[in-house]
């Protein structure tokens, strides 16, 4: 039960406190499941600034982006992602893909958890948090090692703390 | 409930011992799935908790006085009720541990760290759980030892004719599931422990799907260790055993040092005491270890024979349900074959998870991932499965409220 247990039910989380419901359908709204089956910016960028994976295993949901910069490094001029796992984790990715179109690096690194919750405008069990987060942690580190300031393989938001 | 028909489990008795199966959300009773994860546990095995806490708590093997006389007996006879429910000989062979996975650790550290070497082969199946796999791994980058890997059959089974070929003069131990946590399939140890012996390797039988749904004895298997979990067959979580021949127990070095291991220490050396103590390091689990027994004893009034039949079936009325969809895979054995309790499954391109998610909502509580066996979910070529898996108190009905509720995320995702 390596890590798995951990994963799905939290034990900081007590029992009592989980309203039914969160978790359920209504994290699938209409939003959620467009983005999920017509994915926006879907595919890849052959000559893209920089590419970056990201992959958690135990879920099996995978992301790979491709971001192209302005000339002068600073603004996200294009993005492409690919790749497979839950709604929620490809609904993210979709979603982000859209909202990072211009945007900065700067913006982009002063991202968090909480802007991508809102952006998908549902409420996240803390079970799955680590999908919805896995497409902009995917962009953050592409964007730190392409900069030299992070050296990675691979992200992952498994060993994430879940709550 | 399930229709009556002789040796059948009385379910609707058994589930009022479960006081949590009368849980509701929204008006929406539970339908709980996930008993290969965990199982709920019956107030007698509650009780005998409370019971433990409220008049006799006490560390054992080292006060002279009343509780500590009280508690260090039932702790003792904890183990002989739950060796003699394994069909072990008492109590020199069965080691109370935290559960499977430290058993597998175990045997791991205190056997095949001192035993192994370059040159010598683990054998472990393709449909191993992380447990064994991932400590087997391990062992063998730290001893040089090679770790291979007994294929499994498009149809869930272990492939014997590549057994034989695998197991041989190299071997030194073959690590096997005795019920697949993922498949269900129940696989053939016994065979398997004439393979290994015939060719002078021990055999570990990880049993943690087997005990609580099966008659297990592990003499006829003939298995040299032998593991599994409490809070898988109505005990409480933080117990765990390994059955283990005494003589290999006897000869193997311990695991954990400190507290109650030990015999006599001077400032230079130690020595250690009997089985099965000498392996149980420090304070151990009491109370849990006498709460484990009482759910032996609960498992063995209703009959472990009645027990296993009904699992399978409950198992096969799931596949034959499933079957009527075209838009659901189902892994394992085909439906005919007997298994364990459980069933896993896709739903169309729907990932796993989003369907937990959905039938959370019917209060429908299944699993949704990759159950430990990431290798085995490799070679099936998928990244997640759904799992339903039963126990005692489950029935056909709850299996319609899982399929039914499947509808939803039909529509969802269509």
């Amino acid at each position: 039960m390596i890590g798995f247990a951990a994963e799905r039910f939290s034990a900081g989380i007590a029992n009592l406190d989980v309203p039914m419901g969160i978790g359920g359908s209504d994290m699938y709204r209409q939003q959620i499941l467009d983005h999920y089956k017509n994915p926006r910016n879907y595919g890849e960028i052959e000559d893209a600034t920089f590419t970056h994976v990201g992959e958690n295993p135990m879920c099996g949901d995978t992301i790979e982006m491709d971001v192209v910069l302005d000339d002068d490094e600073e603004t996200i001029e294009a993005i492409a992602f690919q790749g497979d796992g839950c709604a929620i984790s490809q609904a993210s990715a979709s979603m982000l893909s859209k909202r990072l179109e211009g945007m900065t690096i700067e913006e982009l690194e002063t991202m968090d958890r909480d802007d991508v919750i809102d952006m998908l405008g549902v409420d996240i069990s803390p079970m799955r948090v680590k999908c919805a987060v896995l497409a902009e942690k995917v962009a953050q580190d592409g964007a730190e090692i392409y900069f030299g300031e992070k050296d990675l393989e691979e992200t992952t938001t498994e060993d994430d703390d879940p709550e | 409930m399930t229709v009556s028909e002789p040796g059948a489990l009385d379910v609707a008795s058994i589930r009022e011992d479960f006081p949590v199966l009368d849980r509701e959300f929204d008006g929406t009773p539970l339908v709980y799935l996930d008993n290969a994860a965990t199982t709920q546990t019956p107030q007698q095995v509650i009780d005998a908790i409370s019971e433990y806490y409220e008049t006799y708590n006490a560390n054992v093997h080292r006060g002279l006085h009343q509780l500590s006389q009280e508690a260090s007996i039932a702790y003792e006879e904890a183990h002989d009720t739950v060796a003699e429910f394994v069909g072990a000989a008492g109590r020199e062979e069965l080691i109370f541990t935290g559960n499977t996975t430290e058993s597998e650790n175990l045997v791991a550290y205190a056997w095949g760290l001192n035993e192994l070497g370059p040159g010598d082969e683990v054998v472990l199946t393709e449909m191993e759980h992380h447990a064994s796999l991932v400590t087997w791994q391990q062992i063998a980058k730290k001893t040089g030892a090679t770790v291979r890997y007994i294929r499994v059959t498009e149809d869930g089974h272990l492939d014997l004719d590549h057994a034989k070929k695998l197991i041989g003069s190299d071997t030194k131990l073959v690590s096997v599931l005795h019920v697949s946590n993922t498949l269900g399939t129940i696989n053939p140890v016994a065979d398997l422990a004439d393979l290994a012996h015939a060719h002078d390797a021990l055999i570990f039988v990880d049993g943690a799907q087997a005990v609580p749904n099966r008659p297990v004895d592990v003499e006829a298997i003939d298995a040299d260790f032998y593991a599994f979990s409490g809070h898988k067959m109505a005990g409480p979580t933080g117990i765990g055993a390994l059955y283990g021949k005494q003589a290999i127990l006897e000869a193997m070095e311990p695991f954990n040092y400190g507290g109650d291991m030990i015999t006599k220490v001077t400032f230079d050396d130690a020595t250690w005491n009997d089985l099965p103590w000498k392996f149980e390091a420090g304070t151990p689990k009491i109370a849990q270890g006498i709460a484990l027994a009482e759910a032996v004893e609960y498992l063995d009034d209703i009959g472990m024979e009645a027990i296993a039949r009904h699992e399978n079936e409950l198992a096969q009325y799931t596949l034959d349900r499933l079957a009527e969809f075209d838009d659901i895979e189902t892994f394992g054995p085909p439906a005919g074959t007997e298994r364990g309790g459980l069933v896993s499954f896709n739903l169309g391109t729907v990932h796993a998870h989003d369907l937990s998610s959905i039938l959370n909502d019917y209060a429908v509580a299944i699993r949704a991932g990759d159950h430990c066996t990431q290798p085995l979910h490799d070679k099936l070529g998928v990244a997640a499965t759904a799992r339903a898996s039963f126990y005692i108190y489950n029935t056909r009905e709850e299996i319609d409220v899982l399929i039914d509720a499947m509808d939803d995320a039909r529509e969802l995702f269509a």
